[in-house]
């Protein structure tokens, strides 16, 4: 049985040195966008970057959630979440529809806005790496270890122990443990995450069962429905012609 | 040959102009893709497109199976005039949202994998094969007018058979359909005004697109009867503009037992721009038409009547725009307004349907009295002369 694999960001630890944003944009051939790393945003050619708070800096990459929302939404399934844990994306089935990124609560897919041909984009997770047993390209180059990659309930036992160990130097909560249904990126910090700019406003069960709630009443709206309208159609049909019926009868009569 | 030169009237000017300026935002829209041509953002990845072209569009066209319910199988004929001209709305309308789609589209020739590509959990899988399926089911319903027009009797009683199967289906799908475009917000309630957002959005988009189709159909009624220099049927109007205020109405009522219940009633007692822009949908949408139509003068008077429907039109129009535009604050600080030829294309879609509408009614038997003089066998004519008389 596969394990899933996630990756934990630990803010504590993390001393805004870039090397995980450089590495990111080596191993997904991207352009430089910003010539300050930290002045840079989760654009179409960046999928990670590190964002400054005081003297807190923090990462901001796809959660890759465990029911993802971008998998739920796409009408054509050109997302997928892998048994490995990273959430990927096929170009050639998307549509442009954008309502992945209307609807992912980590607000992380970005567009090429600017193309003729354009396609969504975000962190993979390094799926291909991760298929091969290696970890992610900005775990590899994390030097303080601030980004460490493994298996999910592993990283999640390890977030745990440093919460109880260290209870002074964090804010006691896992987060992607169980926001919008948990993902596959944990973070740790020490203070509320609400001041690093992360979405704590989210509910504990996926968003796609807030969806899933109003697809369930189709097959129920179709035979009701139908079953409804027939009847309806039957019904009105004879009381018509039963009035006709009586009104050659009247006339006849007379 | 004698050559037909159009008089030209203000409205040809503006429609002329609209339509150019919509053919040069078409250019940089497919040359210079969705940055050159609108104010969508990585923050507001939905705009104008969506809220106006798709939103309102398909809502409006609602008026088509609403109609379609009345006659057909409820069978209360008399509202029969009414029905080819809905239908004829309701086709144009889905077409006009599928045009209007391949502007959205990032990658509009990709727009058939919806067909291929199955995924059975997403709201706007079902939203797209509703479009396909009920645009079909339009194309079906107003087939017989163009059957009628060259006489294909043979295909007419087929089609006659099936009339009532396919009816049925479409008010389905039509549910499926109205109903859905409110599911697609059901899975931001973090990012939703509470004002707006509600587990039951798709209810609320099925009432009020049934309540806003009904007053499209009064509009358009109004509409033809000047373009054609020809009369309305008053006292259907009159009551199908009764209906659709009560629509609204109990939608209205639901919604504010929904806030109430769900304790977010408070939002409405703080005056912001969101509870504003709430207020001014109910009023023009729904409370000031209602006010009006309930009372038999001003429902039985022809411009309070016109005028009640342009409200409702322009509430419903509100409403979409404020569930996919303003109720939705991604980011603090970033806003959306659309661009200029966002607003040219949109436009253009509004001219386009018209005209089509026009030209289609002026060479097809759409209305009433068309369609006595295209069938112009006796039988048919005292026929309708008798339906008239009981």
């Amino acid at each position: 049985m596969l394990k899933t694999k996630a990756i934990l960001f630990d803010a504590t630890l993390c001393v805004g040195c870039g090397e995980c944003y450089s590495a990111c944009k080596h191993a997904n051939h991207l352009p430089e966008t910003n010539s300050d790393y930290l002045k840079d945003h989760l654009n179409a050619n960046t999928f990670t970057v590190i964002e400054q708070y005081g003297d807190i800096y923090v990462r901001k990459l796809c959660m890759h959630c465990l029911d993802a929302t971008c998998v739920s939404v796409c009408p054509v399934g050109a997302f997928e979440k892998t048994d490995l844990g990273p959430v990927i994306y096929d170009e050639n089935k998307c549509l442009g529809c954008r309502y992945c990124m209307q609807a992912c609560p980590h607000h992380v897919p970005r567009y090429e806005w600017s193309r003729v041909n354009p396609r969504v984009r975000k962190c993979i997770m390094c799926y291909e790496r991760v298929k091969n047993g290696d970890q992610t390209a900005c775990a590899e180059a994390c030097l303080a270890e601030a980004t460490i990659f493994g298996d999910r309930d592993d990283l999640i036992e390890i977030a745990k122990q440093r919460l109880a160990e260290n209870p002074d130097n964090y804010y006691q909560h896992i987060y992607g443990l169980e926001e919008a249904g948990g993902s596959c990126v944990l973070i740790l910090s020490p203070v509320p995450f609400d001041q690093l700019g992360y979405s704590t406003n989210l509910p504990k069960e996926p968003l796609p069962t807030y969806t899933s709630k109003a697809l369930e009443k189709i097959p129920g709206i179709i035979v009701g429905g139908g079953a409804f309208l027939s009847a309806m159609y039957w019904l009105t049909k004879r009381k018509n012609q039963i009035a006709k019926e009586e009104k050659q009868l009247n006339s006849t009569k007379h | 040959m004698k050559i037909i030169i159009p008089k030209i009237t203000f409205w040809r000017v503006v429609a002329v102009l609209i339509v150019v300026s919509g053919l040069y935002s078409t250019y940089l829209r497919f040359t210079g893709g969705l940055s050159a041509s609108t104010n969508l953002s990585d923050e507001f990845p939905w705009g104008l497109w969506i809220g106006f072209d798709i939103l309102v569009g398909v809502g409006l066209a609602a008026g088509g199976f609403s109609i379609c319910a009345i006659v057909h199988i409820f069978n209360i004929e008399k509202y029969k005039p009414l029905a080819r001209p809905a239908i004829l709305t309701a086709f144009l309308g889905y077409l006009l949202v599928i045009f209007g789609l391949m502007y959205d589209l990032g990658k509009p020739y990709n727009i058939w994998h919806a067909i291929i590509y199955w995924n059975p959990r997403s709201v706007m899988f079902e939203v797209a094969w509703c479009v396909m399926l009920y645009t079909t089911v339009l194309f079906l319903e107003f087939i017989p007018v163009v059957l009628e027009k060259y006489k294909l009797h043979k295909i007419l009683t087929i089609m006659k058979k099936v009339a009532i199967p396919i009816m049925i289906v479409g008010i389905i799908l039509s549910t499926l359909h109205q109903s859905s475009l409110g599911s697609l917000f059901l899975i931001i309630p973090q990012k939703m005004s509470q004002i707006w957002y509600s587990p039951l959005l798709p209810l609320y988009f099925f009432i009020s697109a049934v309540g806003a189709g009904l007053s499209m159909v009064i509009f358009e009624a109004f509409l033809s009867a000047r373009a054609f220099n020809k009369g309305i049927e008053e006292d259907l109007l009159s009551n199908i503009g009764l209906f659709s205020v009560i629509v609204l109405m109990i939608g209205f009522i639901i919604k504010i037992i929904d806030l109430i219940i769900s304790r977010n009633f408070y939002l409405l007692l703080k005056l912001n721009n969101n509870s504003l822009l709430y207020f001014l949908e109910v009023l023009i949408g729904i409370l000031i038409p209602f006010g009006l139509l309930i009372q038999k003068r001003f429902r039985e008077d022809r411009r309070w009547l016109y005028a009640s429907s342009i409200m409702v039109i322009s509430g419903f129009l509100l409403n979409r725009l404020n569930v996919s535009i303003t109720s939705i604050s991604p980011d603090v600080g970033v806003t959306y307004f659309p661009s200029v030829n966002e607003i040219s294309v949109t436009l253009m879609l509004v001219v386009l349907g018209l005209w089509s509408f026009k030209m289609i009614a002026k060479y097809f038997p759409v209305f009433e009295e068309q369609i006595i003089k295209e069938n112009f066998g006796t039988e048919i004519q005292e026929k309708t002369v008798t339906n008239r008389i009981t």
